[in-house]
């Protein structure tokens, strides 16, 4: 098949640059394999390796240092057909080290050409990851003080199913390359060259000490048995096409009447594991089924199993437009660690809140009108406290009716849990408050 | 009528599904993370690609991927993370990828606070980008704005080819609301313009048009992208008229076309002679205020903006004009406020923002608008 290069844009490497055999290498490759430009595509990003992809009549995406492996990612996911091919120099690996241990772990598809010249060739020969401490390079002696990785180690340590290392000068190149491009999976080649403009200004380094120094190291000649498992791609297409596709929303219908008229505030103020939110959302639920608008703000710590739980709800007949809560009608106090969130509410309020305190929780001065009440003396759990107290308002008449309440929790509830949940109402019910 | 309880977060999820769109990647990150879990769910048997990125500048990465290559993409993630996307921001457009890009807003600066909202992002959505060209960003109020916008936003971004912000706020996102989803307003979904079998260079424009028309990469006609400064053959070029042509249709494909997306409420009362100016959150407290002052009979005017960038300015020099005072709400420090005074030279511009985790309430607004 003909080649693929473009015979417009000739490459434009520094005489004596390695990159340029890469170049032709990987063009023989891809004519050997008979691939034509429109299923190719060539991912580059910034250094001299990134401006292989105009040197070819393929697709092309040319973007940010370090972060061609993941264009190549979304490519490959939206066009699994397509054959991808990234090239990388030893400056992106460095930055985009993260993408390329994702990539190794992930094992989509991809072929990862690094040309590695053991220096940043275009902003003035500084170190990379894989410059030797001995060179001397363009960023003085910093190059000493750090110890370069060999990336093939860390591509098979990250998971990668395909690692090979070759001399630019290998007179196989192409076939290596193509080997590379076959594998089902992520394939990777450290491709060791030399960069005449600035590396071996100041140091030594022939084809032939490349060579010796490759045969010096680990051999790394493509498939690793350990790291072989189903591509990412298909093994995804695998997995979504046995999940149960999910319906959009369906609206609750209006079936009984609020108990009370106007705007009804209520925040319930716990602990961690009292299934506050939960019970907010039953609260807005239920008030869904009374045709009413609902608003649910919650605020709980990040570390999710201890500290502070809190759920702020408006039921309304009107539009609810702030959504902020200034005069609740119900305050439920739960537990000290919310009630201390929120203490500075406590102070301004009047009779006309009704705060339903459990037995045992402290809460600061107020005007509001306080009920106290037992809830594990009745046999309540601490994480059932939150739904038993909506069942003490209900059961006061105040917000929500136990018919929305029921109503409510087979719409948020199944099977087990729901049956207990009604139980738990139930038991609620018949105690007295 | 029949009311679901939804939370923001939630109603941008089915307003990406409900724009065609198909690639959703994502970092953890409160309070943007539930956008995540819920396309996770929907999107995955549906036949769309959900993806959890390594960090955000991966996944925003793989959104300029899949754009490419065809799919309508969308990431989410809050301050923080827009830090870390804004080389891939200025990517996106510069190299006219469309993507919707999702700023749950939190509390900062820097980590800030998780869990408490914020509009702290405003300019920053604007101008986190190298070459400081313009965006658009839009601002939802409510649940439903979530579901609307989020189509809005797609639409935007693929007949514009452009980034689009929306920037929401924890507030909105993680506040669960009643939501009538069935009779949500439904735009028409538009696509990116293809160039059929005319001649096809990528950044070609034609005729009477700003944008250039859209292949995919892996298609059968070749498609080159870059990030670099680039002709129409999508080739590195430093010819200054060609850069300057394009540096100038970029601005001009935004700015030229804000009258027909400047999304907005407006509540102008003839007698009034202030009006309130906010976006976000805030307007919800505000829609509050100007019922109470009609109702007190010392009306107030309220302009609420959908459309934050680029800045709807005919918009609000039109609503402004029967009032002397212009008051903006704002959950920052004063980022819109300078937009404006800007605009508004010769009127008088007071600010009240507050940037402290809670929200600005009705009373907050009527004391700081007093007599006015």
């Amino acid at each position: 098949m003909d080649s693929l290069l473009n015979t417009g844009r000739p490459p434009v490497f520094c005489p004596g640059c390695s990159h340029e055999r890469v170049v032709r290498a990987l063009d023989k490759a891809l004519s050997n394999m008979k691939i034509t430009g429109d299923k190719a595509v060539i991912v580059s990003d910034i250094g001299c390796s990134g401006l292989f992809d105009t040197f070819f009549n393929t697709h092309a995406f040319h973007g940010l240092h370090g972060r061609a492996l993941t264009y190549a990612a979304g490519i490959k996911m939206a066009q699994p057909a397509l054959n991808v091919i990234v090239t990388m120099g030893d400056g992106g690996l460095g930055i985009g080290g993260a993408h390329l241990l994702a990539a190794c772990r992930r094992n989509l598809n991809l072929t990862l050409l690094i040309l590695n010249n053991f220096n940043f060739g275009m902003t003035g020969g500084q170190f990379s990851v894989t410059t030797p401490q001995e060179a001397q390079v363009g960023s003085a002696f910093l190059n000493r003080l750090e110890k370069p990785f060999d990336v093939c180690s860390v591509a098979r340590s990250a998971g990668a199913p395909y690692v090979s290392r070759c001399s630019s000068y290998l007179d196989d190149l192409p076939y290596e390359i193509e080997q590379a491009i076959r594998f089902e999976g992520f394939s990777l080649i450290d491709i060791w060259g030399i960069c005449p403009g600035r590396y071996t200004k100041r140091n030594k380094l022939t084809p032939q000490m490349i060579d010796d120094s490759i045969a010096g190291n680990e051999p790394f000649t493509g498939v690793i048995t350990d790291n072989l498992r189903k591509e990412y791609g298909q093994h995804y297409r695998e997995i979504a096409s046995g999940l149960q596709k999910i319906a959009p929303p369906v609206g609750i219908n209006t079936e009984y009447v609020p108990p009370e008229a106007g705007r009804r505030e209520v925040i319930i103020l716990g602990s961690a594991g009292q299934r506050i939110i939960t019970s907010g959302d039953i609260l807005c639920t239920a008030g869904l089924t009374a045709g009413l608008k609902v608003t649910q703000k919650n605020d709980y710590n990040i570390t999710v199993l201890r500290g502070p739980s809190i759920s702020e709800i408006i039921l309304s007949p009107e539009d609810i437009g702030f959504s902020g809560t200034d005069k609740p009608s119900v305050i439920i106090a739960l537990a000290h660690e919310g009630v201390e969130k929120r203490k500075y509410l406590f102070g301004n309020l009047d009779k006309n809140t009704l705060i339903i305190r459990v037995k045992g929780v402290d809460i600061p001065d107020t005007q509001a009108t306080v009920l106290d009440i037992e809830l594990k003396e009745q046999g309540f759990k601490n994480q059932d406290w939150a739904l038993a107290s909506l069942a003490v308002m209900a059961k006061l008449n105040k917000t929500v009716s136990f018919d929305m309440l029921d109503a409510a929790i087979k719409h948020v509830f199944k099977d087990k849990i729901l049956e207990s949940a009604l139980n738990l109402i139930n038991k609620a019910k018949v105690q007295k408050a | 009528m029949s009311l679901c309880l939804m939370e923001g977060n939630e109603a941008v999820a089915w307003g990406a599904v409900a724009s065609g769109c198909r690639f959703f990647a994502g970092y953890p990150i409160t309070p943007a993370t539930t956008i995540f879990n819920t396309l996770l769910k929907i999107m995955p048997p549906a036949g769309g690609i959900c993806m959890q990125g390594e960090d955000e500048i991966a996944s925003i990465g793989y959104c300029l991927g899949a754009s490419m290559a065809g799919l309508k993409a969308m990431t989410a993630t809050s301050g923080p993370g827009i830090s870390l996307y804004s080389e891939q921001i200025s990517f996106a457009i510069g190299s006219e990828i469309p993507l919707v890009i999702v700023d749950v807003q939190r509390l900062g600066p820097s980590t800030g606070s998780a869990t408490k909202g914020a509009d702290g992002d405003v300019q920053f959505m604007r101008w986190g980008n190298s070459g400081g060209l313009p965006v658009i960003v839009l601002a939802p109020v409510d649940v439903a704005d979530c579901f609307v916008l989020t189509m809005h936003a797609f639409n935007l971004a693929e007949k514009l080819r452009c980034p689009v912000f929306i920037a929401s706020n924890k507030e909105i996102a993680m506040t669960k609301e009643s939501l009538d989803f069935e009779s949500l307003e439904r735009p028409p979904v538009i696509d990116r313009a293809r160039p059929g079998n005319k001649d096809y260079f990528p950044f070609t424009v034609r005729e009477n048009s700003l944008v250039p028309e859209f292949l995919p990469i892996g298609g059968s006609r070749l498609v080159r992208q870059t990030s670099s400064t680039h002709g129409d053959e999508g080739y590195i070029t430093t010819d200054f008229n060609i850069i300057s042509r394009f540096q100038n249709r970029l601005k001009n494909k935004l700015e030229s076309e804000v009258g027909s997306f400047a999304f907005h409420e407006s509540f102008i009362e003839e007698e009034a002679k202030s009006i309130i100016i906010t976006y976000g959150v805030t307007a919800r407290a505000a829609k509050a205020v100007y019922s109470i002052r009609k109702k007190e009979g010392r009306p107030v005017s309220l302009l609420v903006l959908k459309t934050l960038w680029p800045v709807p300015e005919k918009l609000i020099r039109d609503k402004t004009e029967k009032a002397n005072r212009v008051f903006v709400f704002e959950m920052n420090m004063g980022q819109y406020y300078g937009e404006i005074m800007r605009i508004l030279p010769d009127k008088k511009v007071d600010l009240f923002g507050q940037m402290d985790g809670r929200l600005i309430s009705p009373r907050q607004i009527m004391e700081a608008v007093g007599n006015g």
